[in-house]
C-alpha cells in the first residue's frame, strides 16, 4: 500500500478539534505575559471557552466526513465523535465551574486553562485513535495534564499528595499498557487495531492467541486503572478527595469516559477474536468494582470521598456493559457515560460551590439544611443524587436500564441481578446526603453559604436539564449511540 | 390528550405550579392545592362512564403512543374495572389529605403540598400504565415524594423510617426491573396486552423454571409493597412516623400498588408459577392475617395498631387473589377499595386526635366520647367498617374473599376467618380504652368536637362506607367483568397443570378444577 505523507484537506478537517485546542492552549500561555493586571485574567477563561466552542463545532463538522486518516492512525466515526463531543462538553462545564473557584483560591493563571485544553486534546486523540501508539500518546497528553491539574494549588498539602499519588500509580499503570502494546506488536507485527483483529482471527493462530491473551491482560490492567475499576481503584478516593474540587469534577467525567471509549474500541475491535479469554476478567472486575465501590461508600463522611467511591461503583456498571460485549452493550456504555458525566459534574459543581475557600466544608454533615437555605441549588443537587441512585425519569436510570438489558441479552442474568441489588445498596448513601440536606437543621456551614456564582449556576442548570432530558427522552442520545456502536466495520 | 392523560398529568402540572408559588404565601398554596385536587377529582369522575360502557375485557380510554424507540417503550395507558376505582381512590383522597394537612403542617408548607400532588401523579399513573416499563416508572416516581413526606414532616424517628421504606422498595423493584428486562428479551415488547396475548396463545414460550423466577421477581417487589408477612417490617415504622396525610396515602393507595400488581401482572402473566406457589403464598397471607391482628391487639400506639390492622386486612386481599376464583378476585378488589376508605378514615381521625392532644398513645386518651360525641361517632362507624360489620364496606370484601376461598380451599377459610374475629377484639378494645370511661379534666379541655373542615373530610368517607356496604352494584359490575378476564388464563391452565404435575408443590391439596361458567353461576347464587 503506497503511503502518502502529504495530508489532505480532509485529513486536517478530521483532526481540526485537536488542532484548535492545541493552538489555543499554547496561545493562552503566551498571552498571559502581555496581560498586565490580575483583573484581565478573566479574559483567559473567555478565550478558553471560545476555543472549546470552536473545537466542539469542528468535531461535529468533522463527523460529516467520516473515515480513516494519517495512514489509518486516526478514525473519525460516530463513536469517536460521540466521545469527542462528550469530553469537550465536559471541558466547557468544568471551565464554568472553575472560574470562580480559581478566583476564590487566588490561583487564576493561564496554566490552568492551558492544561485543561491540553488534557481535553489528549482525550480527543484517544477517542479518535485507531492505533495503539496513538492511543498511548493521547493517554499521556491527557494524563500528564491531569496530574498537574490535580496538584494545581501547589501550596496545598492535599493537592500535592493527590498529584504525587496519581502520577506514581498512573505511570505504573501506563507502563503496563505499554508493555501490553509491545506484546501484541511482537505477536501480530502491528499496532493498528484492524490489522491486529485480522491477524488474531486467522485460523491456526493457536500459540499467538496465548500471547495475545497476555497482551490483553496487560492492557486491561492499564485501562482498569484509568477507569478506576477494582482491583486497581485504590488511587481514586485519595486523588478525588485531595485534588481541587473543579479538577475532581473534570477527572471523574472526561478522562474516565474516554478511557472507557478506548477500552471499548481496543477490546471490541482488536481483541474481538479472543473475547472468550478476556470476558471473565471483565465480569469479575465489574462485580468486584460494584461491590467495593458501593460498600466502601456506605462508610464515608467526606462528600468528595463518597462521590469517589460512587464513581468507582459506576465504573463497575459500565464494566458490566463491556462484559456483555455486544452492540447494545456498547451503546449502553456510551449512553451511561454521557449521563454519568452530566450528573456527576452537577454534583461536584455543588460541592465546588459549597466548600468555600480552602475547601473547608466537604463533610456530608456540613450540608445540613441546605434544602431550606438554598432550595434551588439543593433541588438540583437532589436531581443529581436521584439520578445517581437510578430513579426513573433521570438519565442515570436509563443508563442502568440499558446496561442491564445488554447484560441480560448476553445471558449474564446473574450479573444483572447482582448489579441491580448493588444499586439498591447504593441508594442508601445517596439518600444520606438527601436526608442531611432536607431533614436536618441548618448548621454553621449552611448558614454562611454564599450566593451561587454565575458559572456554577450555568453548570448546574445545564447538567440538570441534560440529566432530565436523557431521563425523559433518552432516544435523542440513544439513537445516535446505537447507530455508532458498530466498531468493527 | 384524552381524559385519562389529563387526570394523570394535571397533578404534575399542579405540582409545578405550587413549586412556582412564593413560599411565604401559605394560604394561596393551600387554597391552590385544594382547588386543584378537587378539580382533578371532579375530572376523574368522567372516567366512570367510559369504563362502565366498555366491552368487558377491553381497556377503556386507551392511549398508545410511542415514547422510546429502542427498546420499544410506549406510553400505553388505559382503564378497566379494577384500575378505575383505584384511580378514583387516589383522586378522592388527595383533596382530603390537603384538608387534613391544612393546619397540622406548619413548616415548609409549599414543599409539602407540592410533594402531595407529585405523589398523586405517581399513584394515578401506576394504575393506568399498560406498559410494563411505564408501570415501573410510575412505581418509582411515587416513591420519591413519599420518602420526603415521611422524612421531612414525620415524627421523631422519621429519618430511619423514610430510609427503611425507600430501601425496602428499591430492593424489591430492582428484582422486578430485571424480571421485566428478561421478559422483554423473551417477548420483544413491554406492552402488557401484547405480552398477555402472547403468553396465552403460546407465542411466548417460557419454561416452567423461567416462569417461576420471573414470577418471583415480580412477586417479591409486590409482596414488599403489600406488605406480605414476613416482608412487612417497614410498614409499622413508615405509618407511625409519617404525617397524617402520608399515612393515609400510604395505607389507602400505596399498599394497593402491591396487590394491584399481583392481580394485574403476577397472576395472569405467569399462571403456572402462580398456581404452583399459591399454597405457600396463601400460608403467608394467613399468617399475615392472624399475626397482624394479634400484634395489633397489644399495640399501645394508635397508629401502630391501625398499621398492623392493615397487614391483617391486606392478607385477605392476597389470599383472595391466590384462591383463583371469581368471588375471591372480586372480594380482593373490593377489599382493596374498602380498606382504602376505612383505614384512610381511621388514620384521618387518629390525625384529628393527634392535632388535639399531640399524642398517639392510647393511654393518653380515655373518655373522648364525652367532650367530642360526633368525633367518637365518626370513629365508631369507621372502626365498625374496618372490623367488617355488615352494611359497611369491608364486610362485602371480606365475605367475598372468604366465600371464594372456601369454594377452592375450604381449610384456608377457617384460619382466615379467625382474622375477622380478632379484628373485632383489637378495634373494640381500642375504642373502649380511648373513647369510653371517665374523661380527665385536661382531656376535656383539649378535646373540641369536629369542626367544619373535619366534617368535610370525614362525612364523604362515611357516606361512601355505607354506600359500598349496601349497594355493591354501583361498584362491582366492572370489577367482576375485568376479573373474569384476568381469571381466564389461570382457570384454563389449571387442568393442564393438574395433569402435568400431579405431585403438588404447595402443601394444600388442589381441588378439582371448576369452569368459569360454573363459578359465575355460584357467584350469582351467592349474591
Amino acid at each position: 500500500m503506497p503511503v502518502n505523507f502529504i495530508p489532505t484537506a480532509t485529513d486536517y478537517l478530521r483532526i481540526l478539534p485537536e488542532i484548535i485546542m492545541t493552538v489555543a492552549g499554547t496561545l493562552i500561555m503566551l498571552i498571559e505575559g502581555w496581560l498586565g493586571s490580575e483583573k484581565k485574567k478573566t479574559n483567559l477563561s473567555v478565550l478558553t471557552f471560545i476555543a472549546f466552542a470552536a473545537a466542539l463545532v469542528a468535531a461535529v463538522v468533522a463527523n460529516g466526513s467520516p473515515g480513516l486518516s494519517y495512514s489509518n492512525m486516526f478514525i473519525v466515526d460516530g463513536f469517536a465523535t460521540f466521545f469527542r463531543v462528550l469530553v469537550i462538553v465536559v471541558g466547557i462545564l468544568s471551565l464554568f465551574s472553575a472560574t470562580q473557584y480559581l478566583k476564590r483560591e487566588h490561583a487564576e493563571s493561564s496554566e490552568y486553562y492551558a492544561l485543561l485544553l491540553f488534557s481535553v486534546t489528549g482525550q480527543c486523540i484517544m477517542a479518535t485513535a485507531n492505533e495503539l501508539i496513538m492511543i498511548f500518546i493521547g493517554l499521556e497528553i491527557s494524563s500528564i495534564a491531569t496530574y498537574i491539574l490535580a496538584g494545581y494549588l501547589r501550596d496545598d498539602k492535599r493537592n500535592n499528595e493527590a498529584a504525587l499519588k496519581y502520577f506514581l500509580l498512573g505511570s505504573f499503570a501506563t507502563a503496563f499498557l505499554l508493555y501490553g502494546i509491545a506484546w501484541i506488536y511482537g505477536t501480530t507485527g502491528s499496532t493498528n487495531l484492524d490489522t491486529i483483529r485480522i491477524a488474531l482471527s486467522t485460523p491456526g493462530s493457536g500459540r499467538s492467541a496465548i500471547l495475545a491473551g497476555t497482551s490483553a491482560a496487560l492492557m486491561f490492567v492499564g485501562f482498569a486503572f484509568k477507569v478506576s475499576a477494582a482491583p486497581f481503584q485504590i488511587w481514586a478516593p485519595d486523588v478525588y478527595q485531595g485534588a481541587p474540587a473543579p479538577v475532581t469534577l473534570f477527572m471523574s467525567a472526561g478522562p474516565k469516559a474516554v478511557a472507557f471509549a478506548v477500552f471499548l474500541r481496543v477490546f471490541m475491535t482488536a481483541f474481538a477474536p479472543i473475547t472468550n479469554r478476556w470476558e471473565p476478567f471483565v465480569w469479575s472486575s465489574a462485580l468486584l468494582t460494584m461491590i467495593v465501590g458501593n460498600f466502601a461508600a456506605l462508610m464515608q463522611t467526606n462528600i468528595k470521598r463518597l462521590l469517589a467511591y460512587s464513581s468507582i461503583a459506576h465504573a463497575g456498571y459500565v464494566m458490566v456493559a463491556i462484559a456483555a460485549h455486544n452492540q447494545i452493550g456498547i451503546a449502553a456504555a456510551m449512553f451511561y457515560l454521557a449521563a454519568y458525566a452530566l450528573m456527576n459534574i452537577g454534583a461536584f459543581a455543588v460541592i465546588t460551590h459549597f466548600s468555600r475557600q480552602g475547601e473547608k466544608f466537604v463533610n456530608i454533615e456540613d450540608l445540613a439544611g441546605l434544602g431550606w437555605k438554598q432550595p434551588v441549588t439543593a433541588g438540583l443537587f437532589a436531581i443529581f443524587l436521584l439520578s445517581l441512585i437510578g430513579v426513573p425519569l433521570t438519565g442515570g436510570f436509563f443508563g442502568k436500564f440499558y446496561i442491564f438489558r445488554a447484560a441480560i441479552d448476553a445471558n449474564l442474568v446473574w450479573l444483572a441481578v447482582l448489579g441491580m441489588l448493588n444499586s439498591a445498596v447504593a441508594a442508601y448513601y445517596y439518600l444520606r446526603v438527601l436526608v442531611v440536606m432536607y431533614m436536618n437543621e441548618p448548621g454553621e456551614a449552611t448558614l454562611s453559604v454564599q450566593p451561587v456564582s454565575a458559572g456554577i449556576r450555568a453548570t448546574l442548570w445545564l447538567t440538570a436539564a441534560g440529566t432530565l432530558v436523557l431521563g425523559i427522552f433518552p432516544s435523542v442520545l440513544l439513537n445516535f449511540a446505537n447507530s455508532s456502536s458498530v466498531l468493527v466495520k | 390528550m384524552t381524559l385519562l392523560s389529563a387526570v394523570i398529568f394535571l397533578p404534575l402540572l399542579a405540582f409545578l405550579i405550587v413549586m412556582a408559588l412564593p413560599k411565604e404565601n401559605h394560604n394561596a398554596i393551600r387554597m391552590f392545592s385544594l382547588i386543584a385536587s378537587i378539580a382533578i377529582f371532579i375530572i376523574s369522575l368522567g372516567l366512570i362512564g367510559p369504563v362502565f360502557s366498555a366491552t368487558p375485557g377491553k381497556f377503556a380510554i386507551e392511549t398508545n403512543q410511542s415514547w422510546i424507540q429502542t427498546p420499544a417503550i410506549d406510553y400505553h395507558i388505559g382503564l378497566d374495572g379494577i384500575s378505575l376505582w383505584l384511580v378514583m381512590l387516589s383522586t378522592l383522597l388527595t383533596p382530603l389529605c390537603v384538608l387534613v394537612s391544612w393546619k397540622s403542617i406548619d413548616k415548609h408548607i409549599k414543599q409539602f403540598f407540592a410533594f402531595l400532588l407529585l405523589l398523586e401523579f405517581g399513584l394515578v399513573g401506576v394504575f393506568c400504565a399498560l406498559d410494563l416499563f411505564l408501570f415501573f416508572v410510575f412505581w418509582e416516581v411515587s416513591l420519591v415524594p413519599m420518602y420526603f413526606l415521611i422524612g421531612i414532616w414525620g415524627h421523631d424517628r422519621r429519618i430511619y423510617s423514610a430510609v427503611k421504606f425507600f430501601l425496602y422498595t428499591m430492593a424489591g423493584s430492582a428484582l422486578m426491573l430485571i424480571a421485566m428486562l428478561y421478559l422483554y428479551n423473551q417477548a420483544g415488547t413491554f406492552d402488557y396486552t401484547r405480552i398477555l396475548a402472547g403468553s396465552q396463545s403460546g407465542a411466548i414460550g417460557l419454561s416452567s423454571s423461567e416462569q417461576l423466577y420471573l414470577f418471583l421477581g415480580f412477586f417479591i417487589a409486590f409482596a414488599i409493597k403489600v406488605p406480605l408477612f414476613p416482608l412487612h417490617t417497614w410498614l409499622p415504622d413508615a405509618h407511625v412516623e409519617a404525617p397524617t396525610a402520608g399515612s393515609v396515602m400510604l395505607a389507602s393507595v400505596m399498599l394497593k400498588m402491591g396487590t394491584y400488581g399481583l392481580l394485574r401482572f403476577c397472576v395472569p402473566l405467569f399462571p403456572n408459577a402462580a398456581r404452583q406457589s399459591a399454597g405457600w403464598i396463601a400460608i403467608l397471607a394467613i399468617i399475615g392475617i392472624v399475626y397482624g391482628a394479634l400484634v395489633a391487639m397489644v399495640q399501645p400506639n394508635m397508629k401502630k395498631l391501625v398499621a398492623y390492622s392493615s397487614v391483617s386486612h391486606l392478607g385477605f386481599v392476597v389470599l383472595g387473589i391466590f384462591s383463583f376464583t371469581q368471588q375471591s378476585f372480586d372480594g380482593a378488589v373490593y377489599q382493596m377499595l374498602a380498606h382504602g376508605i376505612s383505614t384512610g378514615a381511621l388514620f384521618l381521625i387518629v390525625g384529628f386526635l393527634y392535632e388535639r392532644r399531640h399524642s398517639l398513645d392510647i393511654s393518653a386518651y380515655g373518655g373522648v366520647a364525652t367532650p367530642a360525641p360526633w368525633l367518637s361517632t365518626a370513629f365508631m362507624i369507621t372502626m365498625l367498617a374496618s372490623i367488617g360489620l355488615p352494611m359497611l364496606c369491608n364486610f362485602i370484601g371480606e365475605y367475598l374473599v372468604l366465600q371464594g376461598t372456601s369454594l377452592a380451599y375450604f381449610r384456608w377459610t377457617v384460619f382466615a376467618a379467625l382474622g375477622s374475629i380478632l379484628a373485632a377484639c383489637y378495634m373494640l378494645w381500642l375504642y373502649q380504652r380511648a373513647f369510653f370511661g371517665q374523661a380527665s379534666e385536661d382531656l376535656t379541655h383539649h378535646m373540641p368536637d369536629l369542626n367544619a373542615r373535619e366534617y368535610a373530610i370525614i362525612v364523604p368517607l362515611i357516606l361512601l362506607m355505607l354506600w359500598m356496604g349496601t349497594y355493591t352494584q354501583s361498584f362491582l359490575p366492572p370489577i367482576s367483568a375485568s376479573n373474569a378476564v384476568l381469571l381466564g388464563p389461570i382457570d384454563a391452565r389449571r387442568e393442564i397443570h393438574v395433569r402435568a404435575a400431579p405431585a403438588h408443590i404447595g402443601p394444600p391439596q388442589i381441588s378439582p378444577p371448576r369452569t368459569l361458567a360454573g363459578l359465575n353461576q355460584e357467584l350469582n347464587n351467592a349474591r
